[in-house]
């Protein structure tokens, strides 16, 4: 598995940096070290254990806010999103220039990458044979999160 | 005296929002929840309402025709997903207070006590912006020196466009006013029987009633009464409960989805509804020594009607399922009568203590202290890492013929990993 950080660099974080106490189960969890030996020397590094390895952690930073959708199609490839991935969403992170958003048009939920140009608003894909939509007031559009990062296994 | 402010924060129309933040194309359109065996309406969408179908509504009586040209659309009620909101809910709310009471699975009261420097309408915008963002869900925010206060005016804000949806009635320069618009039967606390003795001694809306001299209201409405009164008049007299209390009674009981005739799949189904109690006991470190089961035929048909109940008691405190389930089906075979076309089967679990206070026996182990919570819990554990139902008990059934009627169903959005949303990269 590999875990792509779609976060552009230039993009500012979301506003809302606190979530008090949340309960994190994790049963995918792994020990940073080796562990205790069952009888004999004692492992001369389990006084280093500090920690589990914990990808929710890593990947989650507004645990109430997080979605997980399941991609289909093409039109992101060029963006490492393949059909099958899973897109973490953060719907706590602000969307803005440049984003990769999970955006409604026309009541169907679509992923594509927010895009400023000149004033003007486009869902851009990233696949040459796809076209780029320009937002207009006559459009359906509202974004329904963003994604920071896709979960693609290998093949 | 210290002044109190509280906000409630209310989602609007709960299920049906939450059906609408994973499927876009409802936006705007008249949604409704169903009962249990999708027989009634239990909430519904705006739209839905605007078209003049309220709560309780059965479903088979609406028009087809209604049903066609507004796009109604109907869905059983799926309260896996609506809990999982609901967490996230209350989760987003808790960054906005460090007391926070859950009142219900769409309704949290919010100490705000010591915010008052803030603007709190604005503050109460924050909180409304905050939600929708996080979670996609709507809410109402009420904010008042007291609990019951804060309800008049999250009523008010869901109620007047101008609010948008935040108000605070400490805030409004003619309190008065806005306790006039409540009617006797809207206040929070006041049940049709005293909304009709009100009204009977002329006293119709909110303001009316903190005009009634205390010891009337006392004499008439006992102390809660007297304590409701007061807090309508901006005096806190109901704390904010943050913490849960542990439950006395625990029921797991549900109609059929058809009618049941047979003993076996009656015990199924008392089997099943065991599990699911004592699993609750379990979850909050109880045990419990008495059982009830009871039956009953639906009352609505013209048919024979039989309905009974029996109990049995545990000779120690357990948290055991097969304990349960064995004497379950002991009842059940005792109150069973052949020939009647049942509805309905349920368990009640009673006399719970938590674990710690369990009574020791001097000639048996009890639950704690052998073999069968071991098991339980690796059950438990088991169940909770791979699938809720991955081992269940065979007395439960495997195919279930009995199980409630869920026919328009959504997906578990939020829970289940083949069920999360579809995104169209195209």
């Amino acid at each position: 598995m590999s875990i792509k950080n779609n976060k552009s660099k230039r993009s500012i974080d979301g506003t809302i940096t606190n979530i008090f106490h949340y309960k994190n189960h994790s049963p995918l969890s792994r020990p940073l070290l080796g562990n205790e030996v069952p009888a004999g020397f004692p492992s001369p590094a389990q006084d280093y254990i500090e920690e589990n390895l914990d990808l929710n952690e890593y990947l989650i930073a507004h645990p109430s806010a997080t979605y997980f959708v399941k991609v289909e199609g093409y039109s992101m490839i060029d963006a490492g999103i393949y059909p099958e991935d899973i897109l973490i969403v953060d719907r706590a992170v602000e969307p803005s220039h440049k984003k990769i958003v999970i955006a409604i048009v026309d009541g169907e939920l679509t992923v594509k990458r927010l895009y400023n140009k000149s004033g003007k608003w486009f869902l851009t894909p990233e696949n040459p044979e796809f076209e780029p939509l320009e937002i207009t007031r006559d459009i359906n559009f509202h974004i329904w999160g963003v994604v920071i990062y896709s979960i693609h296994k290998m093949r | 005296m210290a002044k109190n402010t509280v906000a409630l924060v209310d989602c609007n129309s709960f299920y049906a929002s939450c059906e609408k933040v994973f499927n876009p194309h409802l936006a705007n359109k008249p949604v409704g929840i169903l009962s249990n065996n999708d027989g009634i309406i239990v909430a519904l969408s705006d739209e839905l309402k605007q078209l003049g179908i309220s709560r309780g509504n059965a479903a088979f009586k609406i028009d087809k025709r209604l049903i066609r040209e507004h796009g109604i659309k109907l869905f059983s009620s799926n309260y896996t997903l609506y809990g999982d909101m609901s967490a996230r809910v209350m989760n987003t709310l808790s960054m906005f207070t460090p007391d926070l009471e859950i009142y219900s699975i769409d309704e949290a009261f919010l100490s705000l006590t010591g915010f008052e420097h803030l603007n709190l309408t604005d503050y109460g915008r924050q909180i409304k912006r905050t939600v929708r963002q996080h979670t996609g869900l709507p809410v109402s925010v009420g904010i008042g020196s007291t609990k019951t206060l804060a309800k008049i005016a999250s009523r008010f804000a869901k109620k007047h466009n101008f609010a948008e949806g935040v108000f605070d009635i400490s805030d409004h320069p003619d309190k008065d006013k806005i306790l006039r618009w409540v009617e006797v039967e809207h206040i929070w606390g006041v049940g049709r029987q005293y909304a009709k003795m009100l009204r009977r001694n002329g006293i119709t809306n909110a303001y009316e009633l903190t005009q009634v001299p205390d010891n009337w209201l006392q004499k008439k409405m006992t102390i809660v009464g007297l304590r409701l009164v007061k807090e309508l008049r901006g005096i806190s007299c109901v704390d904010l409960e943050m913490d849960i209390k542990p439950k006395k009674e625990i029921v797991s009981s549900k109609s059929f989805g058809s009618t049941v005739t047979e003993l076996q799949d009656l015990l199924e189904a008392t089997s099943d509804y065991c599990s699911v109690a004592v699993k609750k006991l379990r979850s909050e470190n109880q045990v419990a020594s008495l059982i009830i089961v009871f039956l009953s035929t639906n009352r609505f048909k013209n048919e024979p009607q039989y309905a009974n109940y029996a109990k049995a008691r545990l000779p120690l405190p357990s948290g055991y399922t097969p304990d349960f389930i064995r004497a379950a089906n002991r009842i059940l075979k005792k109150i069973y009568r052949p020939g009647y076309k049942y509805k309905k089967v349920g368990v009640m679990l009673a006399d719970i203590v938590h674990q710690s206070k369990a009574p020791l026996d001097f000639f048996q182990p009890t639950y704690l202290d052998d073999h069968r919570k071991i098991i339980m819990d690796c059950m438990d554990d088991i169940n909770e890492k791979m699938g809720s139902h991955r081992i269940a008990y065979a007395s439960a059934g495997i195919k279930k013929p009995w199980q409630m009627r869920r026919k328009n169903l959504t997906p578990s959005y939020t829970t289940s990993w083949e069920h999360i949303p579809v995104v169209k990269a195209i």
